[in-house]
């Protein structure tokens, strides 16, 4: 198990984002995770604790402010050559929330799926091109006449599917998708989910898996980080965070999925948590070791405390 | 008609179509659905189904190319001089709605608390509002009620934020104010259109808690839609589960939820992730909801429905009742069609449930 060697390696990442002269929001504070290869990694957080932005580092749309990111033994945090600068734009690939905000309306399916194949010259004639195509919409359960359609033709689960084929199409090694199933129905998210499971065991692609839906997370995710405040308060394997959260906040964030269990539910209150009133300072905490790859942000006394009172959870 | 209790607004027969450039969509078929004093009512269903319309049409603002083909929405309330009245909110005008019970009576909580929301305005001004122009509220009072509405709905210095801007709260806070505004006016009914849908959980958890403790201090009935099964469960005494314009099964939550007869309500279950076990691969309602365009022979469900019988296919199944308050519409549970249960996996997932209710 230790000797595996992390596909994605995110290292001490700040990006903050100067406002005005006085105040800065520091979206993403000093986060540490790694992602290895085939594995899917759930990030979750509440709106505003920096999932998106820690995505769109990643995928470089920000400088980072400190820290290294490095995929694939090369760090991509700096200045880059040409040709890794290329094997990044064909091997991590992203997948948005709204399908419809990022697939051109006036494109044929074809061509949104067929772009990055354009942009890198990745075919040999046309009817490889065509080929290269119809075998991905195959595998994302389209037929090869929609190819021809537009987006607009579609609904919104197979509208997921086009943004997933585009992303497939490169082969990448890792998918970022952000929010990919959370504007969509309870029976296409399941949908789409099995499609990103079977795609994962056919192609080894690993996945960095942002939602805010925990049932959903658990059920995709080999494991999981949980931000709060653009620190990374917990992390360790789906199991782990499930069964033994440690940090209140993931505590209250557990606490407040609502089971479809009637019961159950109406009797169950969410705990409540709030940073400004817990004494917790996250700058003073540091990542501590709870088990394997379970780990925690805290102090020393507060790691004590948490450890002591999670025997008493449940 | 196997409904009883002291009704405050009772749908029948509604069916609501749209005229478009591809033709007539025939979004609501024979909507029946209650309401009772003082309950939550939850309405379910997959995106289209038909639940924004269920309530837009009820409450007087169904957009202008959509017709009111059959059906009625009656509303019990108590008027103005204190007596008792049923009417059909259908019949009357915009006008009418407004002045008599949109807001004051009957109030909206909607998915996007910014759309509902004034940017130009504070807060404060648009809690006060209704309450200036429905009673004639004096300023004064408007804003200490005001101030206790915000207090109430769980925002922190409720003095101060009277005169903040929409933008300068968060998405949880803005949905909060939503709120308060749709309690200024007391209305006996409130209808929350996936008010949590845009939150996440934590914010999501606590807004829940809000509704449930407000209707539950002021007394007032609720209509929550949601496609959330599991926001249904912590919110609902009765919910309907709504396919293709139609209500195809309604009881109290529990009875849905621990009994469920309809095939379609089978595989919305299925479908969600489970907590507990970690299959393989999740549960998936095989094809795709019907075009409203085309007129709908049969069960609109059958094409998707494993279980499907020949007679889906050429008659409409009424409601078959199985308990004074649960009822579905599928040829299952006629005399003659031959037994099915649900699939098993989910009588093993309710056995657990069950189990763990315990
Ligand atoms: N370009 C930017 N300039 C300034 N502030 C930004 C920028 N991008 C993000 N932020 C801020 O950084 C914080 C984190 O935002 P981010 O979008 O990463 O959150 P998130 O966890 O993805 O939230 P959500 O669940 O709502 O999508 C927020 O306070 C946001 O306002
Ligand atoms: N103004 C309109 N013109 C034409 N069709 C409409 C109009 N409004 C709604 N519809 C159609 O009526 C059907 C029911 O829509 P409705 O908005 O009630 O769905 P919903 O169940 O609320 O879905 P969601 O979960 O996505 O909000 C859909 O097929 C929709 O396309
Ligand atoms: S309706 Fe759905 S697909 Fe269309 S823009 Fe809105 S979110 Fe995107
Ligand atoms: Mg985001
Ligand atoms: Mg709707």
């Amino acid at each position: 198990m230790e000797e595996r060697v992390p596909l994605l390696k995110v290292e001490n990442l700040k990006q903050y984002f100067p406002i005005s002269k006085k105040f800065t929001v520091k979206a993403v504070d000093d986060v540490s995770f790694e992602i290895y290869p085939g594995e899917t990694y759930g990030l979750v957080g509440e709106s505003g604790s920096g999932k998106t932005t820690i995505g769109r580092s990643i995928i470089r749309l920000y400088d980072p402010t400190a820290g290294k990111i490095i995929f694939d033994g090369i760090d991509i945090s700096g200045k880059m050559s040409a040709a890794d600068e290329k094997k990044l734009r064909t091997e991590m690939q992203m997948i948005f929330q709204d399908p419809m905000a990022c697939l051109n309306p006036r494109q044929k399916v074809a061509d949104i799926i067929g772009q990055g194949l354009d942009i890198h010259h990745l075919y040999t004639d046309k009817a490889d091109r065509d080929a290269k195509i119809a075998r991905i919409l195959a595998k994302v359960g389209l037929a090869p006449e929609h190819a021809e359609r537009y987006p607009h033709q579609f609904s919104g689960g197979q509208r997921q599917r086009v943004g997933i084929a585009r992303a497939l199409i490169m082969n990448p090694k890792l998918i970022i998708a952000d929010e990919c199933i959370s504007a969509l129905d309870v029976s296409i998210q399941a949908q789409v989910v099995n499609l990103m499971r079977d795609i994962q065991k056919e192609t080894g692609a690993a996945y960095l898996f942002i939602a805010h839906d925990l049932s959903m997370v658990k059920y995709i995710s080999d494991r999981i980080g949980v931000l709060h405040l653009g620190h990374l308060v917990e992390t360790g394997t789906t199991e782990e965070i499930f069964a033994n959260p440690v940090h209140p906040y993931t505590r209250s964030l557990i606490s407040a999925i609502p089971h479809p269990n009637p019961a159950v539910e109406r009797k169950r209150t969410s705990m409540h948590y709030d940073y400004f009133t817990s004494g917790i300072d996250y700058m003073a905490g540091e990542l501590r070791t709870i088990e394997g790859t379970h780990k925690v942000l805290a102090t020393e006394e507060e790691f004590e405390k948490w450890t002591k009172a999670e025997k008493n959870y449940r | 008609m196997q409904e009883k209790g002291d009704f405050i607004l009772k749908v029948e027969g509604l069916s609501v179509s749209f005229a478009t450039t591809a033709g007539k969509v025939h979004a609501l078929r024979n909507v029946d659905f209650a309401v009772r004093r003082g309950e939550t009512v939850a309405i379910v269903g997959e995106s289209g189904s038909g639940k924004s319309v269920t309530v837009k049409t009820a409450i007087g603002i169904l957009d202008t190319n959509g017709k009111v083909e059959a059906g009625k929405a009656l509303f019990t309330f108590k008027n103005d001089n204190g007596e008792e009245e049923t009417i059909d909110l259908l019949t009357l005008t915009k006008k009418q709605m407004r002045q008599t019970i949109n807001g004051k009576r009957i109030a909206m909580v909607f998915q996007d608390p910014m759309t509902s929301l004034n940017p130009t305005m504070t807060i404060g001004d648009q809690i006060m509002e209704g309450m200036i122009w429905h009673f004639n509220t004096p300023k004064k009072e408007a804003w200490k009620r005001a101030v206790e509405l915000l207090d109430m709905v769980g925002i922190t210095d409720p003095e101060k934020r009277m005169k903040n801007y929409p933008h300068q709260l968060s998405g949880g806070m803005r949905q909060r104010v939503v709120i308060a505004i749709a309690l200024s006016c007391n209305p006996d009914l409130l209808i929350c259109d996936e008010p949590t849908t845009a939150l996440d959980v934590t914010i999501q958890a606590k807004i829940l808690e809000l509704i449930k403790e407000v209707q539950q201090k002021l007394g007032i009935s609720v209509i929550y839609i949601t496609h959330d099964l599991g926001v249904v469960a912590k919110v609902a005494d009765f919910v309907n589960i709504m396919y293709a314009g139609k209500i195809v099964e309604k009881g109290r939550v529990d009875e849905v939820y621990y009994d469920p007869k309809h095939p379609y309500t089978w595989g919305l279950l299925s479908a969600l992730p489970d907590l507990e076990t970690h299959d393989e691969r999740l549960y998936t309602i095989p094809g795709s909801p019907p075009n409203l365009l085309h007129t709908i022979k049969g069960d609109a469900f059958a094409p998707r429905n494993e279980f499907a019988l020949k007679i889906d296919e050429i008659e409409e199944p009424p409601m078959f009742w199985v308990s004074d308050t649960h009822c579905a519409a599928t040829w299952l549970l006629d005399d003659n069609a031959p037994k099915v249960e649900m699939p098993k996996e989910l009588r093993a997932r309710i056995d657990r449930m069950l189990k763990e209710a315990k």
